[in-house]
């Protein structure tokens, strides 16, 4: 077969010229490569390498363990009684958390429990050097996600003219000036005001759901009660807040 | 008595250089051909910039499980990286590198050299047959198609250096170069680098172990030690050609103080070449085997036979 002559090349011969050339020129340079224990890796930002729990924000609400596409978070956790700090006031309760494990061998670095994660209790960190010779000690429990904690770097910066994080907006709005006791609040006469009376019929199933027996269907499950609430007259208030406390405790019964 | 000791002393001290100039040749490839790329090559073998990379692979090799297949013929198969090694080894013994400094001085080195590592491709070929693999099989005839293509402008191109020395001794060749044969001879010499490198099976000529196309050719089923032979049978291949181009076309100790240091010309010279054969490896991409059989006979060949009737047609006019 005949070299086709392309009118660019310019021949086989100042290809292969240009070919030495252009290594010789490579090692006449200095080498660019580095080599990996010797400096340390320039990683881009957001990197993943590891992640890391901060225990305090953990609210053991599960929803990383059931979010994760290989189930390799365990959560272990059992609830506490506190004592009212107030007499005659309600016990609470709150989660305590026993165990957080992540095993690093099934996980494929997704993200999506630090995505999921409400109260920002899992963080990216960079770091990555904590391989093992035994895949059992790739399981890290949750003393050992905490110390990956300082490594975490802070967020980046956000970009020009974004809009503000909630967070930053929420606290920077104006203290709510203090409520005359007795008088309604302003807001509260406000909308008690506001001809909305033609929405009653969707306020009128609410005691039809009341009354209906446990472990039938419910079309919308409490979505509908917390757009209920705002029409409700101050007076009715203590009355609605206690009918809305009691309704999710047979509801989480049925989801048991 | 004294013959004995001389030749056992000869014999080892090219046994030493079989083993050691091969290892200076590979160690240079790992580190310039890195550099030509950009990398660092070996880094942590014995401590200084990977100084014993060689080593280190060698005894890898040694630990390594060496394995005839069950449907091999076996003798053949194991017998053939030797047959692939000792040529070189006997080709090391003949060449000069310097008036004295030579293990065997014979009278027609030049012819003895390229008839020994000729010699070399039956061990391929066989390795090839023996190994009852398709691949392998592939492999060796390419190899035999190539290097019966390309000894004859090798030997063409030698032929045009003896003429022109009036010898056929490696050492009488050396002995008669002048500066002036750098041109006279550079077809010659263009035409045996590119024969040489085409012997060695090296890059840009590397078809018989072309991997992307048949694994690695005719070593395919070697494991081990075995193998390791055949890849120093490669490096062993270029320290000889080397030194012949060398000793042929660059006038071998002829330089500055050739009476103490002749030897350290030959070996530095050699080594250039050597670095050149590396250098054509990093450089260019592999031929196509048509391509490889066009470049012999339309090229190489005419172009052997060119320069051997211009030595010709000079020694006569000049005599």
């Amino acid at each position: 077969m005949s070299e086709p002559r392309t009118p660019r090349s310019g021949g086989a011969l100042p290809g292969l010229l240009k070919g030495l050339a252009t290594t010789a020129r490579t090692l006449a340079r200095p080498t660019h490569t580095t080599e990996y224990p010797d400096a340390p890796p320039h990683l881009p930002p957001r990197s993943r390498g590891v992640i890391a729990l901060l225990e305090e924000n953990c609210t053991s609400c599960m929803l990383c363990a059931r979010e994760c596409p290989d189930w390799c978070i365990y959560i272990d956790s059992h609830k506490e009684t506190l004592p009212a700090t107030t007499p005659g006031g309600r016990e609470r309760q709150r989660n305590v958390l026993d165990r957080f494990a992540i095993d690093f061998s099934l996980c494929m670095y997704c993200g999506i429990c630090i995505e999921v994660c409400p109260f920002d209790a899992l963080h990216w960190s960079p770091e990555f050097e904590y391989s093992e010779l035994d895949i059992r000690d790739l399981l890290h429990e949750k003393d050992r996600l905490g110390q990956w904690m300082p490594t975490v770097p802070p967020p980046p910066a956000l970009d020009e003219h974004s809009a503000e994080p909630a967070e930053v907006a929420a606290a920077n709005k104006p203290a709510r000036p203090a409520r005359a006791a007795g008088a309604p609040p302003p807001a509260r006469a406000a909308r008690a005001e506001r001809p909305e009376r033609p929405e009653r019929p969707a306020r009128a199933e609410r005691p039809a759901r009341a009354e209906r027996p446990e472990g039938t269907a419910r079309p919308e499950p409490p979505a509908d009660s917390v757009p209920a609430e705002p029409p409700t007259p101050p007076s009715t208030a203590s009355e609605s807040g206690s009918a809305e406390t009691k309704s999710p405790e047979p509801t989480s019964g049925e989801d048991q | 008595m004294t013959d004995v000791l001389e030749v056992t002393l000869r014999s080892v001290s090219v046994l030493a250089a079989f083993l050691v100039l091969p290892l200076l040749v590979g160690q240079a490839e790992h580190k310039v051909m890195a550099h030509m790329q950009g990398r660092l090559g070996p880094m942590y073998a014995g401590g200084f910039h990977g100084w014993a990379q060689l080593v280190a692979d060698g005894v890898k090799f040694v630990q390594k499980e060496d394995i005839t297949p069950a449907a091999a013929d076996r003798r053949v198969f194991r017998f053939a990286p030797a047959v692939a090694l000792v040529p070189y080894l006997v080709a090391m013994a003949v060449i000069p590198l310097s008036p004295d400094l030579v293990a065997a001085d014979a009278p027609a080195s030049a012819l003895f050299v390229l008839a020994t590592t000729a010699v070399g491709i039956l061990g391929t070929l066989m390795a090839g047959w023996a190994s009852a693999n398709k691949y392998s099989l592939l492999g060796a005839m390419r190899s035999a198609a190539q290097l019966l293509s390309y000894e004859l402008p090798l030997v063409l191109a030698v032929a045009s250096v003896c003429l022109a020395a009036g010898s056929l001794s490696l050492g009488g060749i050396a002995q008669a170069w002048s500066p002036w044969w750098l041109i006279w001879q550079l077809p010659g010499a263009l035409v045996f680098l590119v024969a040489a490198v085409a012997e060695l099976q090296r890059p840009p000529f590397d078809m018989p172990v072309a991997d992307a196309e048949i694994v690695f050719g005719a070593y395919t089923e070697y494991t081990g030690l075995r193998f390791a032979f055949f890849l120093l049978a490669e490096y062993a291949g270029i320290v000889v050609m080397s030194l012949l181009f060398a000793v042929l076309y660059l006038g071998g100790w002829q330089g500055p103080f050739s009476d103490q240091l002749g030897w350290l010309w030959t070996l530095l010279k050699g080594l250039v070449i050597a670095v050149v054969i590396i250098w054509l490896r990093v450089a260019w991409p592999r031929l196509r085997e048509d391509q490889l059989q066009h470049l012999a006979w339309i090229v190489l060949v005419p172009l052997a036979l060119a320069q051997l009737a211009l030595t010709g047609v000079w020694v006569v006019v000049s005599a």
